[in-house]
């Protein structure tokens, strides 16, 4: 069973572009630290309000234009639901759930993370641009799915 | 004695040539059916696709996500399972010479038990008690009738496959040292698929089962998405599979040319059915519990899965120009010119290939883990697996109906249905353009997919998605249209059309071809080599969720 040359030379060609897409993945994850949410922290989802993170959800400074937001899903809203930061701050999220399954996805940036029960998701963005930015749910989490949204105010 | 040897040499011919009548009606039953469940899975996307434009509000006794639960359990798995099923089977009897008596009444309880199954998912959706979309993840829970509704579905798809691999063993045994005819050859990869990449939903049910009768209090959530998804990417796998059997096999005679080549066919069925599995994680990229390096190298594991359907490039359009130029094409690309384009069962394969350049693309795009953060739950990925398929994987399903039905009911596809049939892959085409293209696009900008209408409160940035979410309505529009075509033809070469005999068009190898190596036939070693890759993809990162969960979830119901 030979090859054609021509063949040959099309899937060395090809399998090339998919290794080089994978350097670039690669590189981009472990060395510029750009690597999807992937947290392993977990929690008990019974018990979400006792958990010394999650008891007093909220925004809070924590460095020179830094801002850890501490934030709860749950069917269909988020807590806190007014978010304000200034323009230029690097923002780190810390999120729960306290039900189903929902999906932390901020228009316009490329935040977007899942968050399940028991775990607590983490994903960071800097904020340049000031403006409105859209905050939703992009897991389908039950009949009001479609209403679970908020906003991040940057100014 | 010779007399004997004789009648039992006419039989065999009998049943070579004309169609075994018996096997055609168990196959035609499984076809009307999925083209019948086409139909109602397609006016459920109508209803979806207007609703999210914002055109149609829908009745709070069929909500938006009762319509869009039941469109994704009858799409993506009724349809394509009965239509898998009655392809395979009839390709079976076809080129096995006849299914085993048993082996058919394997096929007709598979079909019963997938027809028990669907009747009490689709009771639980309509009435209300199943609203979990076909993802089904916990803690969200049905009703305890609906997992088991996937139990008796299941149970079906697992007799089918066993029925395919009895047929497939005892002509084995009566043809020894002989290779397994092509197409039954992608029959065994197909339904092996089937077998072990359902093994891991099948666990995630009956996981579900006891937690949705009450009998345990929690469930472990991120283990079921996890084993969910070990099947959910499969079955994708399975119905390209499928496609792209006929694209070897099929396609080569209808256009007048021969197989591009039986050994190379025979390596991209064993490569896909080894590498499948482990894709599934690619579902799971933004997900916690999983961590980085595990979602790296499942980055590989999900791009090798490429190189087979990058084989399967070439051989095409290899096989295209081969044909071309053996009807006098000149030039570099004169051949072109030379493939039947009026015969829709040719043309609907040839765009569903087409769409599969994009559709490939854009799903390597898709499995490189930051450029998924920026489309995972978009809109884009419904958009993608829009053209994966409904263009590339049911338009081909759509070109094998149009010679499988007549071939089946012993009538003939006449110049105006096959005109028809031409209308029906164009509207088709220019509905997924419109309706998929839109999708990606908003899905770029942020839209979420399954979320009814909302403007989020007249946000600025939801409200400029309008525009592109119109024209998601508009190739709803255009494919509905092509689907009651599709349910018309269908119908009417099931019935209607004149008697006559429709051939089953399979590839002959080329007078020069090499031969196939003896090793393609060792089935034992591709199932040992399967199992191998899924326990390097899946052991480990299971044993951390497992050991390292959370106390579990108990349930909610949140609809």
């Amino acid at each position: 069973m030979k090859m054609h040359r021509a063949e040959e030379i099309w899937l060395i060609v090809g399998v090339a572009i998919l290794v080089l897409s994978m350097v670039f993945t690669g590189y981009q994850a472990f060395a510029q630290g750009m690597a999807p949410p992937s947290n392993t922290e977990t929690l008990d989802p019974q018990k979400v309000d006792e958990h010394p993170l999650f008891s007093e959800p909220g925004v809070f400074e924590i460095g020179e234009n830094e801002y850890e937001v501490v934030l709860t899903l749950q069917a269909f809203s988020f807590t806190p639901n007014e978010i304000e930061i200034p323009a230029g701050s690097e923002v780190h999220f810390t999120l729960t759930s306290r039900d189903v399954v929902h999906g932390f996805q901020v228009a316009g940036t490329n935040i977007n993370a899942m968050v399940t029960p028991g775990y607590i998701q983490r994903i960071s963005q800097k904020f340049d641009e000031p403006g409105e930015y859209l905050v939703l749910c992009n897991e389908y989490c039950g009949a009001g799915h479609q209403l679970m949204a908020t906003t991040i105010t940057v100014k | 004695m010779e007399l004997t040897e004789k009648r039992n040499l006419s039989k065999k011919i009998n049943r070579v040539a004309g169609v075994h009548l018996d096997d055609a009606r168990l196959n035609l039953t499984y076809l009307a059916v999925a083209f019948i469940v086409l139909l109602i899975g397609g006016f459920l996307g109508l209803f979806q696709g207007l609703n999210r434009a914002g055109l149609m509000e829908l009745p709070s006794w069929f909500d938006y996500y009762q319509t869009l639960t039941a469109h994704g359990v009858l799409l993506i798995l009724v349809f394509t399972t009965l239509f898998t099923v009655g392809y395979f089977y009839a390709s079976l009897s076809h080129t096995l010479g006849g299914l085993l008596p048993k082996v058919r009444k394997m096929g007709w309880i598979a079909f019963g038990m997938m027809i028990v199954g669907v009747a009490f998912v689709a009771t639980t959706i309509v009435m209300g008690d199943a609203s979990v979309l076909y993802t089904f993840y916990p803690p969200m829970q049905a009703s305890p009738w609906f997992y088991i509704g996937l139990v008796f579905v299941v149970l079906g798809i697992w007799i089918a496959a066993f029925g395919a691999f009895i047929n497939v063993a005892n002509w084995r045994k009566n043809h020894r040292g002989k290779h397994i005819p092509l197409l039954a050859f992608f029959a065994t990869g197909v339904f092996v698929l089937l077998f072990f990449g359902s093994l891991g939903v099948t666990v995630e049910v009956l996981m579900l089962i006891p937690w949705a009768f009450g009998w345990t209090e929690t469930v472990n959530v991120m283990l079921s998405r996890t084993l969910f998804w070990s099947f959910g990417h499969t079955l994708v796998n399975i119905w390209y599979l499928t496609a792209v059997s006929a694209w070897y096999v099929v396609v080569p005679k209808v256009i007048g040319g021969k197989l591009f080549s039986d050994g190379l066919t025979r390596l991209v069925v064993i490569l896909l059915v080894i590498l499948n599995i482990p894709g599934g994680f690619h579902h799971q990229i933004i997900d916690p519990g999983i961590t980085e390096t595990w979602k790296f190298i499942h980055v590989f594991m999900s791009l090798s899965i490429a190189f087979p359907s990058l084989m399967t490039a070439f051989a095409m359009f290899a096989v295209f120009e081969r044909t071309g130029r053996k009807k006098g094409a000149k030039g570099l690309l004169g051949w072109f010119k030379k493939l039947p384009w009026g015969d829709v069962r040719f043309l609907a394969p040839f765009i569903a290939m087409v769409a599969f350049i994009f559709g490939g693309a854009g799903g390597i795009a898709q499995t490189n883990n930051q450029l998924n953060q920026v489309v995972h739950n978009t809109l884009w990925v419904t958009g993608h697996f829009h053209i994966t398929v409904g263009v590339t994987v049911v338009l081909t399903f759509f070109g094998i109906a149009y010679w499988l039905i007549p071939h089946l009911s012993k009538r003939e596809l006449t110049p105006q249905m096959n005109r028809l049939g031409i209308y029906q892959t164009i509207i088709w085409t220019v509905g997924m353009i419109f309706m998929s293209g839109s999708m990606h696009w908003v899905g770029l900008l942020g839209s979420p997919r399954r979320t009814s209408f909302s403007t989020y409160g007249d946000n600025a940035t939801a409200l400029s998605w309008d525009p592109y979410l119109f024209l998601l309505a508009i190739g709803g529009t255009l494919l509905i249209i092509a689907v009651i075509l599709m349910f018309y033809i269908a119908f009417n070469l099931m019935f209607f059309a004149p008697k006559g005999e429709t051939e089953f068009p399979i590839g002959e190898e080329e007078e020069n071809a090499m031969s196939t190596p003896k090793w393609t036939e060792r089935w034992g070693l591709w199932i040992v080599m399967l199992l191998a890759i899924v326990a390097m993809g899946y052991v480990v990162p299971l044993m951390e969720i497992i050991v390292n969960a959370p106390p579990g979830s108990p349930p909610f119901r949140t609809w």
